[in-house]
Order: structure tokens, then C-alpha cells, then sequence
């Protein structure tokens, strides 16, 4: 009998190794060509063979990433708070917001390299772009979002205006926030990367871009993987830090596996 | 700031000394004079509360039974200074409330806890917003929690909690900053109708022991009969004072008194004064 638990960990781990076993040996047989599809262990050797490159890179990305993600998050909660609790700001901002993301925000990218320059700044701006709106309308929906009688019974105590904000309103939408930044982080990281698409002299982008015109695959796809790695470990994270900080939220969120219909 | 922790410490003792004072007569403490409330909707004004006057002295216990959409609520709402009132005005202790009345504690039908909280910093939120001295009220709140039985879960989230237990919090929060007043809005209403008999006889033991004054809305006549010194019965929309009637069954009361016959005359007078507005009908 095998656990639930183990379950969870033994059975998508069967389809990817399964999944591998079917490309290396297709690699092996030749199916494919090389250059096309290289083989799973070649991959490996190439990747490991230049780990301090492909390291050295990604910390490039990595940095472009949480800059970009940083100022989200800055940016993102204050002007979430702005739309709702200051109407004419709301009325005059947010049909802009809303406009904004009509536009694909990659085609602004080229725009944003001219304004300023190859450099760290246009990237970070670049990811920032991205990443920025599902942490403003996160914000604003989890600090609109709260009971009024959970206000009044900080306000029947005397609670001033910012007392409210620090005691009952954020707090109350930092679940929300967190929700905003998981999905903004793995955003910021596909900012930094176009950015690089498009002018870079290292960065993953640039590594990724070398690699496809020297015909190099395999250490393409070791740059895949670096970049699957950088997602895992950011998303893993932020995991981390909500845990940390809302303990009492994540205890009551649903779990994988949770029937929906089922009673507690 | 040393003189926080004395000027809190100290108010504390003048609120006790003045309530250990006159014995017998009862100071009216809540006046509320011809309070009214109306909303402005689509459709033209709603009546919510027709103009309402409500006397409560000092440490009695008043209740309000009516009909659902009464203004009980609305009422209780404008007491507490978190509604102004469209006409009229309301004074506490002398003074009137013209924003939050700070000396005051609020149980709302739902706990109302902020679930971000463990149970204690859930109860001493009064405290921290009134910058009271915390070690002082933390020792008051240990105790309170003691009172209703929550030794040992302190360090609980609400989520951990039953929903009596998550009420009983939320009576400790409204009592820790030691309000002289306290205003409970169908406070036992979700509970099963044995941790309401439970919860009923603890805030007896509570309000006699710490002497409060006592605004309580219910939609139970039976409740409001064992736990009032006075209950108030209101009329359907817009709200209006129908009938008060006082209870005199001696205290302390225990259940038995809910078998007595003088506890069954107080429910039915309530009852029928509800069935000639036509709220309870007869088949």
C-alpha cells in the first residue's frame, strides 16, 4: 500500500522520468537530429560543463527579475490603496490602468531600451512593466475587500484613519497581495528575459540568444532549464515568505487534493 | 511616556470608584432623544428608524426584541456613535456622541475577529488602538479569558477555534479596556441553543461581577426576559418603541427561573404585545 503522500511525489515523478527515458532514447536512435533535439544526458554534460557561465548569467536575470519585482511591489500595494480609498484618483487613474493592459506590454520594451538605454534600468523598468498589475488590482481588491463590522470594531475603540489601515485593512489583504505577487514574480522574470531578447550583453536572454546562433542546443536547453529553475525556486519562495508571515492563512487555504464540495 | 501607563492605571480606579458610589438609584448613563434614521436610496428616503427615544441608567440591563428590520441594530449602531443619526442626538454619561464612543464595548452577532491575530492580541486590539499601558490590560485580559473557560488558547488563531469559543473572544475584546458600557448586537445568535444557554448565564456572571451597562439586542424573548432588567420591545419598519417592560425575577438568576411562572408571564406579555402588531400570529 502506498500512502497518500507518497503518492503525490511518486506519481508525477514516474511521467517525467518516463517522459525523459522516451526523448534520450529517441535522441540515442537518432529520430531526431541533434541539433534539433539533443539528448537528455547531453544536455546535462553540456550544462554542467559550463555551469559557471550559465550560473553567471542567470544571476544577471536574477537580479533584472527582483529589481523589476521589487518596484512592483512598491509601486503596485501603494497605488492599489490609492484606487480605493481616494475616488477622484480611481475615477481619473484607473480606466487609464485598465487601457494600459490592452497593450502588449512586450511591444513597449524596444520603446523603453531607446528611453533608457541597454542597461540595468531599462530591463528592471521592462520587468517591472510586466509584473506590476496583478499586484495593484490585488491590492486594491484585498484592501476593499474587508467586513465593514471589522472595521467598527476597531473604529467603536477609537481607532484613528491610519490605525485602521495598519490594523484592518492591510493586514486583511495581505493574502490577496501575496496571491498578486506569485503571479507577478514569475511575470517579472519573462520581462527580464525579453528584455534581454532585445539588447543585452549577458542575462540568460543574451546566453539563450549565443547559443541558438552557434547552433549550440544543448546548452539552449541548459538555459531552458536554468530559467525553470529560477521560476521554481522564486515561486518556492514566496511560498516561503507567506508561510512566514500568514501563518494563519495558509493553514486555511485549499489544499491540493481538497473536494470543494466536501464539508471541512 | 510615563504618564500613559498612570493616566491609564488611573482611570481604571476613578471608573470603579465611581461606580462603587452612589448605590440604589440609577443614573441614566445612555440617553438617546428622538433618534431617527432614514436612508437615501434610488427609490426616494427610507425609514429605517423612526424617531426613538431610549433611556438606559447605569448598570442596567436593557434589551431590544423585535421583528428582523426593525433599527434594532441601527439604533445600537447610533449608540455607539458609528452612524450619525439623521435627527436627534445621543448623550453618554453628559457627553454627546457626536464620533466612536471610545467607553464602550461591541460584540456584533459575528466574532468579528481579525483572524491575522492570535486570540490574546485579539482581545487586547482595544488596548493597543487606546495606547493603554499592555502589560496592565494584558494581565486584565488573561484574566477575562480565564472567566470564560480559554485558559491554554491564547496562542490560538481564530480558525482553531469553535464558534462559541470564537464569541467568547470576542466578549473579552469589548471588556478589556474595562468599558463602563457595553453594546452586544444579537451576540449569541449564531450559536447552538446550548452554548447560547452556556454564554447567557456567563454574561450574567460577567455584567454583576464587573457592574456594566448593558444595551442588548436579540430576536430571542426568553433570552432577553433572563438576562434584562428592562426589555424593550420594537415595532416593524421603520422601528419604533413599542412597549418597555421591566423585569423584576431576582438575581442572580439561574435556569430554573426559565421553568418559574413568573418568567413565563414576562414572555408571554412580550408575545402578545409582538402578535397585536401582527409580528406573531396565531393560527
Amino acid at each position: 500500500m502506498i500512502s497518500t503522500r507518497a503518492r503525490a511525489w511518486l506519481y508525477p515523478l514516474t511521467t517525467v522520468t518516463v517522459l525523459l527515458a522516451v526523448w534520450e532514447l529517441a535522441a540515442r536512435l537518432g529520430w531526431v537530429p541533434r541539433y534539433l533535439l539533443p539528448s537528455v544526458s547531453g544536455i546535462v554534460v553540456r550544462t554542467v560543463e559550463l555551469r559557471a557561465l550559465v550560473l553567471r548569467e542567470l544571476m544577471v536575470t536574477l537580479w533584472e527579475t527582483l529589481l523589476g519585482f521589487g518596484l512592483s511591489v512598491v509601486v503596485g500595494v501603494p497605488l492599489g490603496f490609492a484606487l480605493v480609498s481616494w475616488r477622484a484618483f480611481n475615477q481619473a487613474v484607473y480606466p487609464l490602468l485598465i487601457g494600459s493592459q490592452v497593450v502588449p506590454k512586450v511591444a513597449l520594451a524596444p520603446l523603453f531600451l531607446l528611453w533608457f538605454g541597454f542597461g540595468l534600468t531599462a530591463k528592471m523598468l521592462i520587468a517591472f512593466l510586466v509584473a506590476f498589475f496583478p499586484i495593484v488590482i490585488n491590492s486594491a481588491v484585498g484592501l476593499a475587500s474587508i467586513e465593514p463590522e471589522k472595521l467598527d470594531v476597531a473604529r467603536a475603540a477609537g481607532a484613528s484613519r491610519l490605525q485602521l489601515f495598519w490594523l484592518a485593512r492591510l493586514p486583511n489583504a495581505l493574502p490577496m497581495i501575496f496571491a498578486g505577487m506569485k503571479v507577478s514574480i514569475t511575470l517579472a522574470v519573462v520581462g527580464a528575459l525579453v528584455a534581454e531578447f532585445i539588447a543585452a550583453e549577458n542575462g540568460i536572454g543574451r546566453l539563450l540568444l549565443n547559443a541558438n546562433g552557434n547552433m549550440d542546443t544543448e546548452l539552449l536547453f541548459g538555459g531552458i532549464l536554468a530559467l525553470v529553475a529560477l521560476g521554481v525556486v522564486l515561486y518556492l519562495a514566496m511560498e516561503a515568505a507567506e508561510r512566514l508571515l500568514l501563518p494563519w492563512h495558509i493553514s486555511q487555504r485549499v489544499q491540493p487534493g481538497t473536494r470543494l464540495d466536501a464539508a471541512p | 511616556m510615563i504618564s500613559d501607563g498612570a493616566s491609564s492605571g488611573m482611570s481604571v480606579r476613578t471608573r470603579e470608584a465611581a461606580i462603587a458610589q452612589p448605590d440604589g438609584a440609577l443614573q441614566p448613563l445612555v440617553e438617546a432623544i428622538e433618534v431617527s434614521k432614514r436612508y437615501r436610496t434610488q427609490d426616494g428616503t427610507i425609514a429605517a428608524l423612526d424617531p426613538v427615544t431610549l433611556v438606559i441608567g447605569e448598570r442596567e440591563f436593557t434589551s431590544i426584541v423585535g421583528p428582523s428590520g426593525c433599527g434594532k441594530s441601527t439604533l445600537m449602531r447610533i449608540v455607539a456613535g458609528l452612524l450619525p443619526p439623521t435627527s436627534g442626538s445621543v448623550r453618554i454619561g453628559g457627553v454627546t456622541v457626536d464620533r466612536p464612543y471610545v467607553g464602550a464595548g461591541i460584540v456584533f452577532q459575528d466574532p468579528t475577529l481579525y483572524e491575522w491575530r492570535r486570540v490574546l492580541e485579539n482581545v487586547l486590539l482595544p488596548v493597543e488602538i487606546q495606547r493603554l499601558d499592555r502589560a496592565v490590560f494584558r494581565r486584565r485580559a488573561l484574566e477575562l479569558l480565564d472567566l470564560v473557560g480559554l485558559t491554554g488558547f491564547e496562542r490560538k488563531y481564530p480558525f482553531e477555534l469553535s464558534g462559541g469559543m470564537r464569541q467568547r473572544v470576542a466578549l473579552c475584546r469589548a471588556l478589556v479596556h474595562d468599558p463602563p458600557l457595553l453594546l452586544m448586537d444579537e451576540p449569541f445568535a449564531a450559536l447552538d441553543a446550548l452554548s447560547r444557554e452556556q454564554m447567557n448565564l456567563e454574561l450574567q456572571d460577567l455584567c454583576s461581577r464587573q457592574r456594566k451597562t448593558v444595551l442588548f439586542i436579540t430576536h430571542s424573548i426568553p433570552e432577553a426576559v433572563f438576562l434584562s432588567d428592562c426589555v424593550v420591545v420594537m415595532s416593524a419598519r421603520p422601528g419604533r418603541i413599542g412597549a418597555t417592560i421591566p423585569i423584576a425575577l431576582p438575581r442572580p438568576r439561574t435556569l430554573d427561573v426559565l421553568g418559574t411562572s413568573e418568567f413565563g408571564r414576562y414572555t408571554s406579555e412580550i408575545r402578545s404585545i409582538l402578535a397585536s402588531w401582527g409580528v406573531l400570529r396565531a393560527r
